[in-house]
């Protein structure tokens, strides 16, 4: 198989597997609640209404309010398909640098934010500027758990970081493990679940993501779910790329790929089975503790970066 | 009846100064009901305030045809007298309602709310259904009355045409609603409802936020306003029982009991002692069924589903029970005036008592999660403080008095079958915080699961209902039934054939929503829900 191709499956399967994701944690989360809960296909079942369901609108809608949904799935789906799943070299992987990569999630969440705005409800414009509140101490936070990653690398591109990780002998490194809690706490945060947001909630005065789309109905309300679901993935990805890379196939045979699937497959299912837990567990937070939550990780990734040059360095 | 005269309430009065005249034709005597003169209204309220009574309910009503004229001489029913009417409770000497009469022509008496906080919105109601002018009334805006409602129109007069529809108010209908306001360009407003994103009854919430602090919080209901006061004049009580049990659907069973018991007083004739016992069970039942669903829906908002999802199962069980005894998930059309209309037979005793047992045990399995769970302690603990001086001044009642230090409670106070023979605990909290709230409700699960066993135990033989017999025309009797949201008041007028002439009922949330908006003062924005939930007012049965 050609590198493109197996690059053309990695971004068709994020897209594809990305409800079944969501649908799998709702799953979960059922059946730790002793539910029966419905099954993994849901979220498919809801987008599928969602696309056969007619857009209404405000009248006072402008254009940002109309093009946001394509802006924000198209800037995710981007951003989903230069993180490396099952091939480590890609072709894209030249583009595949992690400053890029949030860069594109910052441009979904711009248009997100304006989007909530736009039509000038209440709702609306409380859930965008809480979201911007949460980024601006939530972006450096994952940048600055990924560049603990980059001082081994020497690189901030997603392709070296993890031919870094996969050929350096196992040890285990404090500096990782910092970085691995602080990017989990992150991950959590970015993708609105409990304890920072909780995606299944009908009150609008505690929404943070579902409050800039309450607006949003039919094909444009499936993009952004769906946009939202292919998030989730990316980032189940991506701290699956890059604290445990091992089994991704460097080469792009048959047997690697399909080995490279089914590890890709079980690490996403056992992610996404913690989240579950921790979703099951935790109540949400207190609004006013969120940024301290969010500082708490940007610390936790600092911590990482000094214990990388007190431990790490030359040693 | 057994019970001696109050005249507590007139003596007291009397030493101030106020003539009061004791109503023959109100009961029950422990209740009375006295007439006094219209300039005495505010300065009887005062005294009221100052001897620590609280504030139960203001309302007016319209004599009946059977209301002799001051003169003496029957009136014709465009100059019968239109009546206002309050009602007073202390702790240790019962109700006192107090009445004066109004010009019907052009109605006013002087407002009381400058003693009681809580009159405020039931006067402005008295303004909107009779047209009578609250003089000096801090607050006259409309309440029920929305934009669409002409002004002009008085829906509770005799000259109302109830089955007509209303011309709407075109001129109206563009003024807007004036809500509290604030002139700094810091603070915005949220508007919140009536139509919300889940499926909850309608009302709307005007907040008043500087970032995601709320500084005021003004409620606005009457938007399920069903004409229930109206509806009900001229069915008979075995009827007029349906409509007095929809006043709010959640506490369906207390609803029907106050009306029928303030109908048995009015006529004299108790239910038996068996019916009395029965209806016990049905209320401490819907008391257990609704804290439970109201402590998952409280972890619910703060997203701690897992308690939402388990004590859901639990409220689950209870109603399926009720649906095969009582043929009623919600235990409506039970209780009737007389007695009830069902009767328990020994498996269904034992069904009752063995499923009440092992929810209560299941509750604290619950609660003990719940309480080693920092994460949603740290969610309900400080969050949505009402004093105990706010509470006392409002006249909070139920849990949410409960949990600020206002412990009035009728199964004691006025101590009405069969709760004569049981000891009530009645949690005594005073943090008034949403932890305090659920942990009021934690403690009355668990004591009405224990008189439940009370009950079924001590269940008396007999008959479960006496036949249901109208006083005479003009007769009127009011009743305070503890439910699960506190003290309802009802009260009710016979007229010619034994049919309903007038009726009120005071749901608690009528007083409890002014707590809720004292509670989200200063709490986050996103935790208004959490508060909404730990009061759980209901919205059907203040806007009636």
């Amino acid at each position: 198989m050609s590198s493109a191709f197996v690059q053309m499956l990695q971004a068709v399967l994020l897209l594809l597997l990305a409800p079944l994701a969501t649908g799998f944690v709702a799953t979960c989360k059922a059946r730790l609640q002793n539910r029966r809960g419905a099954d993994v296909m849901q979220p498919w079942r809801n987008l599928r209404k969602l696309f056969g369901k007619e857009v209404v609108m405000a009248a006072h809608a402008s254009w940002i309010f109309r093009t946001a949904p394509y802006v924000v799935f198209t800037a995710t789906v981007m951003a989903a398909s230069v993180v490396p799943a099952l091939l480590v070299d890609t072709p894209l992987s030249l583009t595949a640098d992690v400053i890029a990569l949030v860069a594109l999630l910052a441009l979904a969440r711009f248009f997100l934010a304006l989007a909530g705005m736009d039509i000038g409800t209440a709702f609306g414009g409380m859930g965008a500027s809480r979201e911007m509140t949460f980024a601006a101490l939530a972006e450096p936070a994952m940048l600055m758990s990924i560049f603990v990653l980059s001082l081994g690398a020497h690189s901030t591109n997603l392709t070296t970081m993890i031919n870094h990780t996969l050929n350096s002998p196992f040890a285990l490194h404090p500096s990782l493990a910092f970085a691995m809690v602080a990017m989990l706490m992150i991950a959590v945060a970015e993708n609105g679940r409990i304890p920072i947001d909780n995606p299944g909630t009908h009150l609008e005065l505690t929404m943070i993501h579902e409050a800039m789309i309450l607006e949003y109905s039919g094909r444009h309300l499936a993009l952004m779910e769906w946009a939202a679901m292919v998030k989730l993935m990316l980032f189940a990805t991506l701290i699956a790329d890059l604290f445990m890379p091992w089994g991704m196939t460097t080469d792009a045979s048959l047997v690697g790929v399909a080995v490279a699937f089914a590890l890709w497959i079980a690490k996403l299912a056992g992610l996404l089975l913690a989240l579950a837990v921790i979703e099951t567990s935790l109540a949400k937070l207190r609004l006013f503790e969120v940024p301290e939550y969010l500082s708490g990780a940007f610390v936790i990734a600092f911590l990482g970066l000094l214990s990388y040059y007190m431990l790490e360095v030359g040693a | 009846m057994r019970f001696v005269v109050n005249t507590w309430f007139a003596e007291r009065l009397a030493d101030h100064g106020i003539h009061s005249r004791f109503l023959e034709d109100h009961h029950p005597v422990h209740m009375p009901c006295l007439e006094i003169r219209r300039l005495d209204w505010a300065q009887a309220a005062e005294l009221a305030r100052r001897m620590e009574m609280r504030l139960v309910a203001v309302w007016a009503a319209e004599a009946g045809l059977h209301d002799a004229s001051p003169t003496g001489s029957a009136s014709p029913a465009n100059e019968l007298p239109l009546y206002a009417y309050m009602a007073f409770a202390h702790p240790e000497h019962r109700h006192a309602l107090l009445r004066t009469e109004l010009n019907p022509d052009e109605p006013a008496v002087h407002s009381i709310s400058d003693h009681f906080i809580a009159a405020c919105r039931m006067e402005r109601s008295m303004q909107d259904m009779f047209g009578i002018t609250m003089t000096n009334i801090p607050d006259p805006r409309p309440w029920l009355k929305h934009e669409h409602w002409p002004l002009a129109v008085q829906p509770l007069r005799r000259d109302f045409a109830a089955n007509e529809p209303m011309p709407s108010d075109a001129a109206r209908l563009h003024i807007d609603y004036p809500y509290v306001q604030s002139p700094s360009a810091g603070v915005y407003e949220i508007p919140v409802g009536p139509v919300h994103a889940g499926i909850i009854e309608p009302g709307h919430f005007r907040f008043l936020a500087v970032g995601e602090q709320v500084l005021n919080m003004e409620a606005r209901l009457g938007y399920v306003h069903k004409g229930i006061e109206r509806a009900m004049q001229g069915r008979t009580a075995t009827d007029g029982v349906k409509l007095a049990g929809r006043v709010s659907g959640d506490s369906t069973v207390a609803h029907a009991w106050a009306f029928s018991q303030a109908c048995e007083y009015a006529a004299q004739k108790p239910p038996p002692l068996r019916a009395s016992f029965i209806r016990g069970v049905l209320c401490e039942r819907e008391r257990m069924a609704n804290h439970i669903g109201d402590i998952g829906a409280v972890c619910n908002d703060a997203a701690f589903i897992f308690m939402h999802a388990q004590m859901q199962r639990l409220r689950e069980d209870m109603a399926r029970l009720h649906a095969t005894i009582f043929g009623h998930r919600l235990l409506m059309n039970l209780v009737i005036p007389g007695g009830v209309s069902r009767d328990i037979d020994a498996a269904d005793l034992d069904a009752l008592f063995a499923q009440t047992r092992n929810i209560a045990a299941e509750v604290e399995q619950l609660r003990a999660i719940y309480a080693d769970h920092p994460s949603i302690q740290e969610r309900v603990i400080g969050s949505g403080v009402v004093s105990v001086q706010d509470a006392l001044d409002i006249g909070l009642l139920g849990y949410a008095g409960r949990a600020s230090g206002n412990y009035p409670d009728e199964r004691i106070e006025e101590a009405y079958p069969p709760y004569d023979s049981l000891k009530i605990r009645v949690a005594q909290g005073h943090m008034g915080d949403v932890a305090t709230r659920v942990w009021v409700r934690f403690e009355e699960i668990a004591d009405s699961a224990r008189l439940i066993g009370d009950l079924l135990e001590g269940l008396p033989s007999g008959d479960i209902a006496n036949p249901w017999k109208a006083p005479e025309a003009g007769v009127s009797g009011f009743a305070a039934i503890e439910g699960w949201r506190g003290e309802i008041a009802a009260w009710v007028r016979f007229g010619e054939g034994g049919l309903v002439d007038r009726y009120f009922v005071r749901d608690p949330s009528v007083i409890n929503w002014l707590g809720l908006e004292l509670a989200v003062r200063d709490v986050p924005v996103p935790d208004f829900p959490l508060n909404n939930k730990s009061f759980n007012c209901s919205y059907a049965g203040n806007d009636l």
